[in-house]
């Protein structure tokens, strides 16, 4: 259930800047337009790029169910431990207690337009990374099983 | 007659829709007070330069915890569907 040699060696070409365009969407969505939410899903098209070029089963280490699995509910725990970490230390849920703090992610930022640094955002980059995660993990999932369900149909 | 009614339901709803659009002046809300406060205040209080991701990362956190959810909720809900289809045939995928 491959593709044609055209459509392999173009992805080839194509797969790892999508992915780290992706992650620079992720990384920088405190910055610019963007966030979690989409940078995962072009990652996730990038991985799918991959999954749909080869065959779903020649990739056994790269994408693997049980990998994607972590993904998915990792991501999600990172983001309500982010929540509840607030809570830990005496702050209301989900309050952004990194933000102005001087320390990781913790740079404060002037009022007004400004050239950014990726060092500011209190928790906002830790949930971008979190939610970004979770959405490739889970978008992968989705067309991995789907792809499964197709072989067996096709086999049947 | 089917596509009568069906052409009349459809010039009501437009004509609904046009008269909402055209009575209300975009640009200029009736009540601000809660976007001024964003852009006032989201700079200097989550350091994000991005204001959209203030809001719906800091502001409404719960919103993106209940989209999170759903999603995971989405892909659990699906490969509990296809698993079934699988387990029938043969256990080597899972």
């Amino acid at each position: 259930m491959r593709m044609s040699k055209i459509v392999r060696t173009a992805t080839d070409i194509l797969y790892p800047f999508i992915i780290i365009f992706g992650f620079y969407i992720i990384l920088h969505g405190h910055l610019t337009p963007g966030g979690g939410f989409q940078g995962g899903a072009v990652v996730a098209t990038g991985t799918a790029l991959v999954l749909v070029a080869y065959s779903w089963k020649e990739l056994p280490g790269l994408v693997s169910k049980n990998l994607l699995w972590f993904q998915e509910s990792g991501g999600l725990l990172l983001f309500i431990g982010a929540g509840l970490a607030a809570m830990i230390i005496g702050f209301p849920f989900f309050y952004n207690w990194l933000a102005g703090s001087g320390s990781i992610f913790g740079t404060p930022v002037a009022f007004g337009p400004n050239p950014g640094d990726l060092n500011t955002g209190g928790f906002l980059p830790i949930m971008n990374i979190a939610v970004g995660v979770e959405v490739w993990g889970g978008l992968v999932m989705v067309l991995l099983y789907l792809l499964s369900a197709l072989e067996r149909e096709e086999r049947a | 007659m089917k596509q009568i009614i069906a052409l009349i339901t459809i010039l009501v709803f437009a004509g609904s829709l046009l008269m909402i659009v055209t009575n209300f002046q975009f640009g200029v809300p009736i009540k601000s007070d809660m976007d001024d406060y964003f852009l006032k205040f989201g700079q200097v209080q989550t350091g994000t330069n991005n204001q959209c991701t203030s809001v719906t990362f800091d502001f409404r956190g719960f919103d993106t915890l209940g989209e999170s959810t759903v999603l995971f909720t989405a892909v659990m809900g699906v490969a509990l569907m296809f698993r079934r289809f699988i387990r029938g045939e043969d256990d080597a995928d899972e």
